[in-house]
C-alpha cells in the first residue's frame, strides 16, 4: 500500500483525479477527505484516471460509484473514465450492477419514551401471564405425580437433595455463623450501655429463629441452587435436550422440574435448622467474649425465654421459600431462548426475582403471624 | 505473485497420545476451490483450524501468503487474519448483534471509514450473498439456518479477503439451499477472485464446486489432485464415498 497515491489536478474547470497503486478500504478515507475539500460548482469536466491503478476492492468501487453519483447531482455531465485494467473494471462493474439491484437498508425507527414504557409494561404483563400458566401446569402435574405413587422419581429427588442442599451446608453454616456473630456484636455494644447484657439471649433467639435464619438460608440457596437450576435447564433448552425428552415421552416436568422442587422443599427446613444452630453459636461466642455471659448461663436463659413457636415459625417458612426459589429458577430456565445472551440474562433475573419473592413472602408471613398473635 | 496461496509441509498433530496427522503435505493454488475430504474423525477440521491459527500443530510448516505460521509475530498474525475470512459450520454470528452490526464489526475495527461508507459496503455485501436489505436489522436468532450461513459468509467477506475458509458450508441446509450455496460460492470465487479452502461431506457439493481435493485418511494424505483421477488410488474411503453417488 506504500506505493499507492492520489493526485488532483484542477485546471480550466477540468478536474482530473488520478489514482495509483491500490484503492481499498484502508486508504480511501484519506482520498475522500481531499475530494471533500474541492468546490464542485466550478467543475464542468471530470476525468477519473485509473490507468495506473492495479487493485480495487469492493469498498473502493463503492467509493468511486458514490463519487460518480455526487458528480451527477452537481450536474457535471462530462465524466470520463480512463481504465484499461480488466480486473479493476470487472470489480467496478460488478459493484455498480449489484448496487442498482439492491435496496437501501432502512434504519429501524427509534421508539419514543412512552412507547417504550408501554412496550415494557406489556412485556411484563405477558411474563406474568406465562408464569401463571407455568404454575398451572406445575400444579396439574404435581397432583398427578402425587396420586400415582410409582411415577415419583426417588432417585432424581435424592440426587437433587445432594446437589442443591447437602453441598450447600458448608456455605449456609458459615454465612449464618458470621451473621450471628455480627448481630450479637452490634447489639452487645448497645446493651452494655444499659447494663442489659443478659437480654442478648432474648434478642438473638427471637430474631434469628423467626427472621434471620430463614432469610439468610433462602438468599444463599437462591444464589447458589436457584441460579444453577436456570443455567442447567436453559442450557438443556438450547441444546434441544428438552425437546428430545419430550419426543421420547419423558415429561420434563416429571423428570426435571418436580424432583428439583420437591428436593428443595424437603431440605430447606433442614438447612434453616442448621442455620439456626450456627447463628446461635456465633451469638454465643460473642456473648461469652464481649459480655461475659457463660455458655451455661446463655443456654439456661435461652430455655427460659425462647418459646418453641419462634423456632417452628422459622422452619415453616422453609418449604414456602424453597417452592418460590425452585419454581422461579426453573421457570426462568424454561424462558431461555436460542441464543447465548439469554442464559446470562435469565440467570440474573432468576436470582433477583426469587430473592424478591422470598422477601415478599416473608412480609406476608409476618403480617399473618402478628395478626394471629403468634 | 506466487501461485500457491497455502503450502502445508509435513504437518504433525498429536493430541495426548493420539496421533491425528502424521506428515501431511498439500498446496492450495491461487484462485482454486480446494476441498479437504476424508472419513469423520480423520482431522479435516483440525487441519483447517491449524491453518487459521486457532490450533497449534506439533510439527511441520504451514505457509499462507508467504507467512510462516510457526512463531508468527503478533502484528503479522493480525494482518494475516485480515486477509482471510472464515465461515464456521454453524455460522457463529454474534447473537447479541443484528446481521448488519455483525458484518460492519470488522470494518469499524480495522478501517477508518465513515459510517455512511460502511452502510454502503454492508448493503453491498448483504445483497451479494443473496440476502435482502430488509434482513439487515434482524438478529441471528430470528433467521433460518441457510440465512445464517449467508450472513456469516457476508461477514467473512467484509474486509474483501482473497482467501476464504469454509467448514462444511452446506451441512444443515436442505438440498435446494445447499445447491444455491454452492452456486453462490462459485459465483463469488469468479467475481471477487477468491481462493477457497473447504471441508465438506456433501457429495453433490464436492462434484459441483471443487477444483482440487485432498483426501486425508489414516493420518496421511492418500490423494491430492482433481476429482477425475480419484480412482487411481486404492483406498477404502474413496471407494465407498465416491461410489455412493453412482
Amino acid at each position: 500500500m506504500s506505493n499507492s497515491s492520489f493526485d488532483i489536478i484542477f485546471a480550466n474547470n477540468k478536474l482530473s483525479l488520478k489514482f495509483k497503486g491500490e484503492l481499498s478500504l484502508y486508504n480511501l478515507t484519506k482520498y475522500k477527505k481531499k475530494i471533500d475539500l474541492l468546490d464542485l460548482n466550478e467543475v464542468d469536466n471530470v476525468v477519473l484516471d485509473f490507468s495506473e491503478l492495479n487493485f480495487l476492492d469492493s469498498a473502493g468501487s463503492i467509493f468511486i460509484d458514490n463519487l460518480q453519483r455526487e458528480f451527477s447531482l452537481n450536474s457535471i455531465v462530462h465524466v470520463e473514465t480512463i481504465c484499461d485494467n480488466i480486473e479493476v473494471l470487472d470489480m467496478f462493474n460488478l459493484v455498480k450492477e449489484q448496487r442498482l439491484k439492491s435496496k437501501k437498508i432502512v434504519k429501524p425507527k427509534k421508539r419514543k419514551f412512552l412507547e417504550r414504557i408501554g412496550e415494557k409494561t406489556y412485556e411484563n404483563y405477558l411474563v406474568f401471564l406465562s408464569f401463571l400458566a407455568f404454575m398451572g401446569e406445575l400444579f396439574a402435574n404435581k397432583i398427578y405425580y402425587l396420586i400415582s405413587y410409582k411415577s415419583i422419581r426417588f432417585k432424581e429427588i435424592a440426587f437433587e437433595i445432594n446437589e442443591s442442599a447437602v453441598k450447600a451446608i458448608g456455605i449456609v453454616s458459615l454465612t449464618s455463623f458470621l451473621i450471628g456473630l455480627v448481630i450479637a456484636y452490634q447489639s452487645a455494644f448497645q446493651l452494655k450501655i444499659y447494663g442489659a447484657n443478659i437480654f442478648i439471649v432474648d434478642m438473638l433467639g427471637i430474631s434469628i429463629f423467626r427472621e434471620l435464619s430463614p432469610l439468610i438460608t433462602a438468599i444463599v440457596i437462591a444464589g447458589r441452587s436457584g441460579s444453577a437450576f436456570t443455567a442447567q435447564i436453559g442450557a438443556m433448552k438450547i441444546t434441544q435436550e428438552l425437546d428430545a425428552m419430550q419426543t421420547m415421552g419423558f415429561d420434563p416436568y416429571r423428570f426435571l422440574v418436580l424432583p428439583k422442587i420437591i428436593a428443595l422443599m424437603i431440605t430447606m427446613p433442614i438447612l434453616i435448622f442448621i442455620s439456626d444452630l450456627m447463628a446461635i453459636v456465633g451469638g454465643m461466642v460473642v456473648a461469652n467474649i464481649d459480655l461475659g455471659i457463660t455458655i451455661e448461663l446463655f443456654i439456661n436463659r435461652f430455655n427460659e425465654v425462647i418459646a418453641i413457636k419462634h423456632f417452628i415459625i422459622g422452619i415453616i417458612k422453609g418449604p414456602f421459600f424453597a417452592f418460590l426459589i425452585a419454581t422461579i429458577g426453573i421457570y426462568r430456565g424454561l424462558q431461555v431462548k436460542d441464543d447465548t445472551q439469554s442464559i446470562g440474562f435469565n440467570t440474573t433475573k432468576s436470582v433477583v426475582e426469587s430473592i424478591f419473592a422470598v422477601i415478599v413472602c416473608d412480609a406476608i408471613f409476618s403480617i399473618i403471624f402478628t395478626n394471629l398473635g403468634i | 505473485m506466487m501461485s500457491n496461496i497455502i503450502e502445508v509441509k509435513n504437518i504433525k498433530t498429536v493430541f495426548g497420545d493420539r496421533i491425528i496427522h502424521d506428515g501431511i503435505n498439500l498446496s492450495v493454488p491461487k484462485g482454486s476451490i480446494y476441498g479437504l475430504l476424508g472419513p469423520s474423525g480423520c482431522g479435516k477440521t483440525t487441519l483447517l483450524r491449524e491453518m487459521v491459527m486457532l490450533q497449534k500443530f506439533s510439527g511441520g510448516d504451514i505457509t499462507i501468503f508467504s507467512h510462516k505460521l510457526n512463531n508468527i509475530r503478533y502484528k503479522e498474525a493480525i494482518s494475516l487474519r485480515m486477509k482471510w475470512g472464515v465461515l464456521f459450520q454453524s455460522g457463529a454470528l454474534f447473537s447479541s448483534l443484528t446481521l448488519k452490526e455483525n458484518i460492519e464489526l470488522p470494518l469499524i475495527e480495522y478501517s477508518d471509514l465513515s459510517q455512511e461508507m460502511i452502510d454502503d459496503i454492508v448493503e453491498f455485501k448483504i445483497n451479494i450473498v443473496g440476502l435482502r436489505s430488509d434482513d439487515a436489522n434482524l438478529y441471528p436468532s430470528q433467521i433460518s439456518g441457510g440465512m445464517k450461513k449467508k450472513a456469516a459468509l457476508a461477514r467473512s467477506l467484509a474486509l474483501d479477503p482473497k482467501l476464504l475458509f469454509l467448514d462444511e458450508p452446506t451441512s444443515g441446509l436442505d438440498p435446494i439451499s445447499a445447491r444455491d450455496f454452492d452456486a453462490l460460492i462459485l459465483k463469488l470465487r469468479d467475481l471477487l477472485d477468491l481462493t477457497i479452502v473447504m471441508v465438506s461431506h456433501d457429495l453433490q457439493s464436492i462434484h459441483d464446486t471443487l477444483d482440487k481435493v485432498a483426501i486425508i485418511d489414516n493420518k496421511k494424505i492418500v490423494y491430492e489432485g482433481n476429482l477425475k483421477n480419484i480412482f487411481s488410488v486404492e483406498n477404502e474411503f474413496i471407494k465407498t464415498f465416491f461410489q455412493m453417488g453412482k
